[in-house]
């Protein structure tokens, strides 16, 4: 048995930052990169599946991307994942979701997985919909924003919950093999123990090419997505007014705001 | 002359009110001679046509499928055949849940061009243009879908204002292809009721976001609330985490604060989810150490600062010992 863990290099933006010479993306040197929360997530739901199982589970985490990205693979490794597979390409340099999707259902095809877990999104993109994709190129049944799920290993259908708008919940039942995009707050991610982060140090990164899972450079970059950004532009600063001065003198601002609209005198 | 093609949503019988704003959006894309087409997917199509009757739409197709509520294979199976037959150059879904479950398979599928969270769509010299935010809604992002004949995009809600005045459109019907189901929805669950907050009677709202930093602080911020007189709201991870109840949440898949008219946002840095479920509310005081937060860009007032600090202070205000 197995599931396999779609993972993101997210890319959140320093303090200051500048917009790329051609206009279409941030300058790397202003991103700080971290595994992106929603796998966190997915990650611990495949490792709570492997530990609560009664026969033996593969949990593989699979992400795209440069060398760099091997540090939230080694992550995942010491929060649990049995292995890691990162498969990149200059050509992929890029790419929308649809073609990151494409990329991970051919890994999909060559691991076989019994479930493949995503993020409901990332949190730098907020995209929602390379793990749907994935499945559509898989063929596979899917479903999005799980944030409750059963499944026992090699049952052959897994009961899950939907986290509908409003806080309603939609309980569904789904054929295996399948994909699920898994929300935050379905369980509680843990912390690697520091034996654990030594562990996965030493622990092999398996690196695959494009060629490796059967695609070539038109499948993915531009060429192989569905949208392109033409520009990236700091938006114009919405309309908040500072409240300038001390802690007390923007409290004693705050305390006049909520008596006005309270209609007490001061 | 071509078809902009809105998905209209419904659960439970009702019509999602994001439905109606997909219309408005359609027509800031209309070149000469488009029609707006809303095609309605339900077991009983015919009864959600009524509130649909609005101008600026064209045509509404009643497409009646066999499974109550969402389900993928039958979406897509439906929304592919739509396209099969009337290929639209634009078609309009929900940035919501039920179109992260499909939306994107369709894309995979039919190779459209396609892009979600989108708040923004413009023709610029006969090409549509899409924006979004990117790096967690601190930049927007345009982009474009070169050599695609038919475009799906993913509109958040709360941006584009519902049409008011009624329509004629013509009512047409659809028999989409059989979908064989590969999940089968079971039942709905209602969200816990936690304890007696009301959120969405609440008028004044006091809430607390990872900026809190540990649990154990959420009783400060509790007197703050019942010093001021607020009603004690959390953001997403506050109550993921269990510091509070998931029925003090606010955003998009929390309560819905729709009476609140004074919200005061500490530790929030302002996630799109979050922001949704604020912006009919008339004055926003952000709270945040972090001056670029996005929540500042829909406040009305901010306070860059130490929110400890600004709640000793504030708590002073109303009576409280610093």
């Amino acid at each position: 048995m197995k599931i396999m863990v779609a993972v993101k290099q997210v890319a959140a933006l320093d303090e200051d930052f500048e917009i790329r010479g051609d206009g279409r993306d941030v300058d790397p040197d202003f991103l700080i990169r971290d595994l992106n929360e929603w796998d966190d997530f997915s990650l611990e739901e495949a490792v709570r599946i492997k530990e609560a199982a009664a026969t033996p589970i593969e949990v593989v985490a699979v992400s795209i991307g440069p060398d760099e990205v091997d540090e939230s693979l080694r992550k995942c490794l010491a929060k649990g994942a049995d292995r890691a597979v990162r498969i990149w390409d200059d050509a992929v340099t890029g790419s929308d979701p649809i073609a990151i999707a494409r990329i991970l259902a051919a890994v999909a095809r060559r691991e076989s997985p019994d479930l493949l877990f995503a993020g409901v999104q990332s949190s730098d993109q907020s995209h929602a919909a390379t793990g749907i994709a994935a499945a559509a190129f898989l063929g596979w049944p899917h479903a999005a924003v799980v944030n409750h799920l059963s499944w026992t290993a090699g049952a052959r259908t897994a009961v899950f919950r939907r986290e509908l708008e409003g806080g309603l919940l939609q309980e569904v039942e789904i054929d295996a093999p399948a994909a699920l995009t898994i929300q935050l707050g379905i369980n509680t991610p843990r912390y690697a123990s520091l034996r654990s982060i030594k562990q996965a140090a030493a622990k092999p990164i398996e690196v695959l090419s494009l060629h490796d899972v059967g695609l070539g450079e038109a499948d993915v970059g531009e060429a192989g997505s569905s949208s392109r950004v033409r520009r990236m532009y700091v938006p114009p600063k919405g309309q908040a007014q500072l409240i300038e001065g001390d802690a007390a003198a923007q409290a004693r601002r705050l305390a006049a705001i909520i008596r006005e609209f309270k209609g007490d005198p001061a | 002359m071509s078809a902009i093609l809105v998905i209209a949503e419904q659960r439970r019988g009702e019509l999602r009110p994001q439905s109606l704003e997909l219309i408005t959006a359609a027509q800031a894309l209309r070149k000469a001679g488009d029609e707006v087409v809303v095609a309605v997917i339900a077991p009983d199509p015919g009864r959600f046509v009524t509130p649909l009757r609005l101008a600026g739409v064209d045509e509404i197709i009643e497409v009646a499928v066999g499974t109550a509520e969402f389900d993928p294979d039958t979406f897509e199976a439906a929304v592919g055949a739509l396209i099969a037959e009337r290929r639209p150059s634009v078609v309009l879904v929900a940035h919501s849940v039920d179109s992260f479950g499909y939306a994107a398979a369709l894309a995979a599928t039919l190779a459209l061009g396609f892009a979600t969270d989108v708040f923004a769509v413009q023709q610029v010299e006969g090409a549509l243009v899409a924006t979004r935010g990117g790096y967690g809604q601190k930049v927007s992002v345009e982009v474009d879908f070169p050599g695609r004949s038919t475009v799906l995009l993913a509109l958040r809600g709360n941006v584009f204002k519902p049409p008011e005045a009624p329509g004629a459109p013509r009512i047409t019907s659809f028999t989409p292809p059989a979908a064989a189901s590969r999940s089968r929805a079971r039942a709905f669950i209602e969200p816990p009721a936690g304890d007696d907050a009301d959120m969405t009677g609440a008028e004044f709202i006091l809430t607390i976001g990872r900026g809190i930093g540990e649990e154990a602080n959420v009783a400060q911020f509790r007197e703050l609330a019942d010093a001021v007189g607020a009603t004690l709201g959390c953001s997403r991870p506050i109550a993921d985490a269990g510091w509070l109840p998931k029925s003090r949440q606010v955003g998009q898949s929390g309560k819905t604060a729709t009476a609140c008219k004074l919200y005061i946002a500490m530790g929030v840095s302002g996630a799109i989810q979050h922001l949704a479920g604020m912006k009919h509310v008339n004055t926003i005081v952000a709270v945040n150490s972090d001056a670029n937060a996005s929540i500042f860009g829909v406040a009305t007032y901010g306070i860059v600062g130490d929110i400890f600090e600004i709640a000793n202070e504030l708590k002073h205000e109303f009576g409280g010992a610093a």
